[in-house]
């Protein structure tokens, strides 16, 4: 199958400004569907709110476009119900990590196998520019006009200490590496997390004068490096980007079976 | 393997929004935006067929055609 | 009725119905007084190869039960008062993508913490307007462990049937109150299956074309049938849309579902009304007080009657107008500050007639305190 068969071509072009990460985010997740050559009945997309979330509209798999920030949530009823299914779980930064936080940990905990890709612009784009858990100290954002003093969320580290099995980082410049890091998450057992980090030249790109979406694509090449290199100890304000955990241990659903096989035995 | 030949530059004019990144992203400068703002092939004969600008195109206007 | 005889909660009761019903999947939190609730299901779940999990909270809970209901499971979730606000924002999901499933809440005293273990009916304004936007909703309760059976089918049978969350308002009385019940044999009660679309895959189907009796026929999620499921205004095949006449056909189809079947949908019980000169209405453990009170006066002659109303929501104005249509006095007695009196002295013909005898200070109404308050209404004092 070609990208174009697992897309809904009536609705492009799509709603996302000009030079949205968020377009190779999808762009790179079609790619890796079409590597892997899975069933599109056997996806099922969950998004939550936001200009992230719009992203399960466009593909032609089972979508379902929640409320804000529980599309893990909603996804871990599916998954239960139905594990064989390939769960898939676009987030914004907001919708992961500010609302949904306590959905993404638990998740996590559980280590219950969903795809969970945190599309990470550090802003909320939808309602306009207002700073999100991954702006970061000293950014601006129309709810911080003076300075934003909240610090981030690291948000490889804050899924590594909550259980994922998987966690991942990339950028909308590396965007081999994305479809790669896709695909194989979506083919580990277990709770994947990979964070892209992808550009609002709308909304972030202009508060901070971030310049283009062009601009903004290069910094991601400029600011980060591949996880263990040496251009990190000599510059550690580096981002590291790459696979970070990586680890086999019993996935939810699966775990869910020896329950049931311990209360067969106790009719 | 023998290096993939190009066959064509397929374009959506309809879905490109002129963002640029495909054509700053080029390594061999093969591509540049119209008074529309919209992407074209100028320089073709240069392209490698490294599809970069496909798999980065933020609204999957791009797809290159190759004879292999 | 052949059947097994149990002796258990309210709460157990509820879960019997539940698995009796075909519940296949429950997602739930911890709190009282429902947790029994969650506790039993845990464990009579897995062994009929159902699934069982406690999440986060009971946003979690409510969004987890809805994602495993589009997989074709009939689905459910237990929770009280604090538990039952959180879930408010995907209940009215769940009433704007049709998602069937049932969720009980085991009421205690409110506002906020409230009173943790004690009864009250508190929740009967917030289980019909708790969420967001112009909706309808199905609401049902039960005063004694074999109508919390039943009406724990019948309120699966009616998430089926309508595609819609319905809501089982017990009460903390209820949940609590130890008494016998009897499951029935297989077969003996009908259940109502989900309706699934004919339409093979590849053909353009519409998940969201109502038929002409406003039932959809829905495809489960993995089935050969891909389309979109959103809590905004949708088409028919589930995309957003905020056509005018989408909008407005969307909301009316929701509410009309329900509305439109107020009859069928209606369940109550009625002990001497014919005659009644004196009416009381009532729900959940408080009618039990209510129908021991008409049992007493009954015997002593007096033309007194109970209107036991089990489906809250839709109201069924109409019933409670002609069945209070030569009634002298009518008095609602609930455990809260008159939710449901002011829905029936706007429903009758003599709205003056109308009283309410209550309790809201986390002490179960009693028969004595009904004979008490009866002849204060009528003036004869206590």
């Amino acid at each position: 199958m070609a990208i174009k068969d697992y897309i809904r071509e009536r609705f492009f072009p799509h709603i996302w400004c000009p030079g949205c990460g968020h377009g190779m985010v999808l762009n790179a997740l079609l790619r890796a569907f079409e590597d892997l050559a899975i069933s599109k009945n056997e996806i099922v997309m969950v998004s939550g709110i936001g200009c992230s979330a719009r992203i399960s509209g466009y593909v032609d798999v089972h979508t379902l476009h929640t409320i804000h920030g529980r599309a893990l949530a909603f996804a871990t009823g599916v998954k239960m119900s139905r594990p064989e299914l390939n769960l898939i779980v676009p987030m914004g930064d907001g919708d992961a990590l500010a609302i949904g936080g306590n959905h993404f940990i638990h998740a996590a905990r559980r280590n219950i196998d969903i795809t969970a890709i945190v599309m990470n612009n550090r802003i909320y784009g939808m309602t306009g520019g207002q700073y999100s858990p991954l702006s970061g100290y000293g950014t601006l954002a129309t709810t911080a006009p003076f300075i934003n003093i909240d610090h981030a969320f690291d948000v490889v580290e804050l899924a590594k200490a909550a259980g994922a099995t998987f966690v991942a980082r990339t950028t909308t410049y590396h965007v081999k590496q994305m479809s790669e890091l896709f695909k194989e998450a979506i083919l580990r057992e277990g709770f994947s997390v990979i964070e892209v980090l992808t550009q609002c030249p709308t909304y972030f790109g202009r508060k901070n004068k971030a310049g283009s979406a062009v601009d903004m694509v290069k910094s991601f090449k400029d600011n980060t490096t591949p996880v263990g290199s040496k251009a990190k100890l000599e510059s550690p304000g580096l981002i590291e980007r790459g696979i970070f955990v990586q680890k086999d241990l019993p996935e939810y659903t699966r775990e869910y079976d020896k329950v049931i096989e311990r209360a067969m035995k106790k009719r | 393997m023998a290096k993939p030949k190009l066959k064509e530059h397929h374009i959506n004019r309809d879905w490109c929004k002129g963002c640029g990144i495909c054509v700053e992203f080029c390594p061999k400068k093969v591509l540049e935006l119209d008074k529309q703002d919209k992407v074209v092939a100028v320089h073709f004969t240069n392209c490698i067929c490294c599809k970069l600008c496909e798999l980065r195109c933020p609204d999957l206007a791009i797809e290159i055609e190759t004879e292999l | 009725m052949n059947g097994t005889l149990k002796f258990v909660q309210g709460n157990e009761a509820c879960v019997e119905g539940a698995l009796y019903a075909g519940l296949k999947f429950f997602a739930g939190y911890p709190i009282t007084p429902s947790t029994e609730i969650a506790e039993s299901l845990a464990y009579r779940l897995p062994q009929i190869g159902g699934k069982f999990i406690q999440m986060e909270d009971e946003i979690g809970s409510m969004c987890a039960i809805i994602g495993a209901s589009l997989t074709g499971s009939k689905v459910m979730t237990a929770t009280s008062g604090p538990g039952f606000s959180l879930m408010q924002e995907a209940l009215g999901y769940a009433i704007m993508a049709e998602i069937p499933c049932v969720i009980a809440n085991v009421q205690r005293g409110g506002p906020s913490t409230g009173l943790a273990t004690r009864g009250a009916q508190g929740d009967v304004m917030q289980s019909r307007w708790g969420t967001h936007g112009d909706h309808a909703i199905v609401v049902m309760t039960a005063s004694n462990n074999q109508d919390v059976f039943n009406i724990t089918i019948e309120a699966f049978n009616v998430a089926e049937t309508y595609r819609t969350p319905v809501i089982l308002l017990f009460d903390e009385v209820m949940g609590h109150t130890r008494e016998r019940l009897i499951v029935p044999e297989k077969d003996e009660i009908p259940l109502v299956e989900r309706l699934r679309t004919s339409v093979k895959g590849g053909v353009d189907y519409h998940p969201y074309l109502p038929r002409e009796d406003g039932r959809l026929p829905m495809s489960d999620f993995g089935g050969v049938h891909r389309y979109n499921v959103t809590g905004l205004y949708h088409d028919m095949w589930g995309f957003p849309s905020e056509n005018p006449a989408v909008v407005d056909g969307l909301i009316h189809h929701l509410t009309d579902k329900i509305r439109n079947n107020v009859h069928t949908i209606t369940q109550y019980k009625e002990y001497f009304i014919e005659d009644a000169r004196t009416i009381l209405i009532s729900y959940g453990s408080t009618a039990r007080s209510a129908l021991h009170h008409v049992l007493n006066r009954r015997k002593r002659g007096e033309y007194i009657g109970l209107l036991e109303l089990q489906t809250l929501w839709p109201f069924h104005g109409d019933l409670i107008r002609e069945k209070c249509k030569n009634a002298e006095l009518v008095v609602v007695t609930e455990m809260n500050l008159g939710q449901l009196y002011r829905q029936v002295k706007i429903a009758v013909d003599h709205p003056e007639r109308v009283f309410l005898a209550n309790r809201v200070d986390g002490v179960f109404i009693t028969p004595t305190d009904i004979k008490n308050m009866l002849r204060l209404i009528q003036g004869r004092g206590v």
